[in-house]
């Protein structure tokens, strides 16, 4: 069964010339089969943790590790920590002009599964992937990303998820940003993958309303650059009636953060 | 790194125009064109046309100090049957009949050469095999004009192929009778030392069409001036062109479509791709629209990839327009780079850094290589492009 474990991960950013921490001690463990709400507000150093295990080269581990099934997460490449099974659903999916998204699915397919797909079980599979998230064919003619939408980009880093069946995905902020239909649309994109079972989810989310949809097993807050409360669903319904003031103001709340509570 | 100007797709005379008020296709030239080189003087490299141009390493091409060294090139030619293939002396009446040379190193080619070949595509002849001219530099010094002929509603496909070392400054004439259809394919896949000037003038006949492709790889310097004019209504010019710019390399395309008939279009993109300390292209795009070519109907545009730190780019569209009376005008450049966000965002799935960028680039290009045509200069680009990258890594 795959596990992503994260210990005590400190990572660093540079900015105007100062070194700052974002991440202070970062304990987390995702199996298989399961889904981890990372909850936060803005600025607490949820998206960082999602880039940071993907390998973003504007964020410096300073200590910790991170393996994905024993192997060491933090030696690979970006492209090589894909390849081993993780995923990240950007927030702010990149324009890549002059590549259509029907080339990049297929070069990263490629790249992921080991050998090319057959091209006719390929097209049919895309095609179907993207049907049912509303996606109309001709999109697979644009480039990437290039004058999409808020949830276009959305649905596309969704029907990735799909078609590239990570060990681990690591969604930063896709609820943001989307109505709710897209909401529903992109939420039951995921439920597709997490149903298989053989996926591990991290969550990362500003509000509750996306929960609605994808219901956790686990429920973390995440505030100045830690876990600082970890529980069940319903943490998130306390998060959505009392909002992250408690944990903003009054610090990290005792007995949080082990991985006990965590695992 | 460079000079870009972003102006937004489908402009038209309603929209955003950059006329520059200064400077003007017919002022910014130093001399007036003359077939005679002593009718300019010797650039010393601040004059508008010359001043992107190193001009120490043209090999003495710009000043006279060039001498042709005799068997510098070896011009191998296939051409279908039905076509004339002549080589003639200075006197042919042929010659010049597209263009007159507009700077001192075409004027210097058209001074010096000793022979011209003329292929001739007789009238109503339709080719279905492209003519090949294989141009290959054996390291001398040499002056050269090629005028390509089609006689009315002839058909043809051009396949100008240069390799090899040359110190080469041409003239190519383009006479296209009324109703025919050329295209040309001018590939400068020259050795690393290579330098390389020359004049293309396509004169288009009435409801001629006119398709160029200019791709540029190779060479120490090279700098062409493709110019297009109308000898009757209804012509069409596509001007497509590709450079790759690599470490050192000065690769420079200037371009004039005079809009001297009504009713005629013009269509220009170009698209480069540059990486390496010192890599250099520049991109000029004139296009005059005189007051009498009304029904006028172009577009312009340069898109510049910039794929590493140390290269330049100067990317200059200029559109002049002496009459309102258009269909459409419209000129866009932009200069972007292959930049660490998206390289990133193609390795998180799984792409490896090297693919990611060969992917990139092929996109890039692919539109303009789709649209050439001829199967075996579209594979030898690709494979050309592929490389190139390989060599940066």
């Amino acid at each position: 069964m795959a596990t992503l474990e994260i210990r005590d991960l400190h990572v660093t950013v540079e900015a105007d010339n100062s070194t700052k921490e974002i991440l202070k001690g970062v304990d987390l463990t995702v199996k298989q089969g399961e889904t981890h709400a990372i909850m936060g507000p803005n600025g607490s150093g949820k998206s960082t943790l999602a880039y940071s295990l993907a390998g973003h080269p504007k964020y410096t581990i300073t200590s910790g590790t991170v393996t994905l099934d024993g192997e060491d997460v933090l030696a690979m490449s970006v492209d090589e920590r894909a390849r081993a099974g993780l995923f990240l659903a950007m927030q702010y999916p990149v324009e890549v002009p002059g590549v259509s998204v029907s080339n990049f699915l297929r070069t990263s397919a490629t790249a992921i599964r080991g050998e090319a797909p057959k091209l006719r079980t390929w097209v049919k599979e895309v095609k179907e992937t993207m049907q049912r998230l509303n996606m109309d064919p001709a999109f697979a003619e644009r480039n990437v990303n290039e004058g999409f939408s808020g949830g276009e980009k959305k649905r596309h880093e969704i029907l990735q998820l799909e078609l590239l069946k990570p060990k681990v995905a690591i969604l930063d902020e896709t609820d943001s940003g989307l109505d709710v239909d897209a909401l529903r649309v992109v939420s039951e994109g995921v439920n597709r993958v997490r149903e298989s079972g053989e996926v591990g989810t991290m969550l990362i989310t500003h509000y509750t309303r996306i929960l609605r949809y994808i219901k956790p097993d686990y429920v973390h807050v995440f505030s100045a650059g830690r876990i600082v409360e970890s529980g069940g669903a319903e943490l998130a319904d306390k998060l959505e009636n009392e909002g992250y003031e408690a944990y903003t103001k009054g610090g990290p709340v005792s007995g949080a953060n082990s991985e006990e509570d965590v695992a | 790194m460079a000079e870009a100007q972003n102006i937004p797709v489908g402009s038209t005379t309603a929209g955003q125009i950059a006329v520059a008020a200064e400077s003007t296709v017919a002022t910014r030239m130093s001399a007036p064109p003359s077939f005679d080189v002593q009718d300019f003087p010797v650039p010393h490299g601040r004059e508008e046309e010359w001043r992107f141009t190193p001009l120490e390493r043209l090999r003495g091409l710009h000043d006279g100090t060039a001498v042709a060294t005799g068997d510098g090139l070896k011009v191998d030619i296939d051409a279908p049957e039905g076509v004339v293939v002549e080589t003639v002396g200075r006197d042919d009446a042929r010659l010049g009949k597209a263009g007159v040379p507009v700077d001192r190193v075409a004027a210097q080619a058209y001074s010096a050469f000793e022979k011209a070949g003329v292929i001739t595509v007789p009238k109503e002849t339709v080719l279905t095999e492209p003519i090949r001219i294989a141009v290959h530099g054996e390291g001398g010094t040499s002056f050269a004009h090629q005028v390509i002929e089609l006689g009315a509603f002839a058909e043809a496909v051009v396949v100008l192929d240069h390799t090899g070392d040359a110190v080469l400054a041409a003239n190519v004439d383009y006479l296209l009778g009324d109703g025919a259809k050329l295209t040309v394919v001018s590939v400068q896949d020259w050795d690393d030392k290579a330098v390389h000037v020359a004049q293309h003038n396509a004169l288009i006949g009435r409801d001629a069409t006119f398709k160029s492709f200019v791709v540029t790889f190779g060479g120490d310097l090279v700098r062409l001036h493709p110019r297009v004019t109308y000898a009757g209504p209804g012509g069409e010019a596509e001007l497509f062109g590709l450079y790759f710019t690599d470490a050192g390399q000065h690769q420079e395309h200037r371009l004039l479509v005079d809009h001297n008939t009504p009713h005629c279009k013009s269509n220009v993109a170009y698209k480069g791709a540059l990486q390496g300390e010192g890599a250099h292209a520049v991109w000029i795009g004139d296009v005059l629209i005189e007051a009498k070519a009304e029904g006028t109907d172009t577009y312009e545009m340069n898109r510049n990839l910039v794929l590493t730190d140390g290269a330049r780019v100067d990317s200059v569209p200029n559109l002049e327009i002496e009459t309102g009376e258009i269909v459409g005008a419209g000129h866009a450049s932009a200069t972007g780079r292959f930049d660490d966000e998206q390289l990133f965002y193609l390795m998180a799935r799984g792409i490896p850094a090297d693919e990611a960028r060969r992917l990139v680039v092929r996109g890039f290009f692919a539109e303009l290589v789709q649209q050439i045509g001829v199967d075996d200069i579209e594979e030898r680009l690709l494979v050309k492009i592929d490389e190139e990258l390989e060599a940066s890594v």
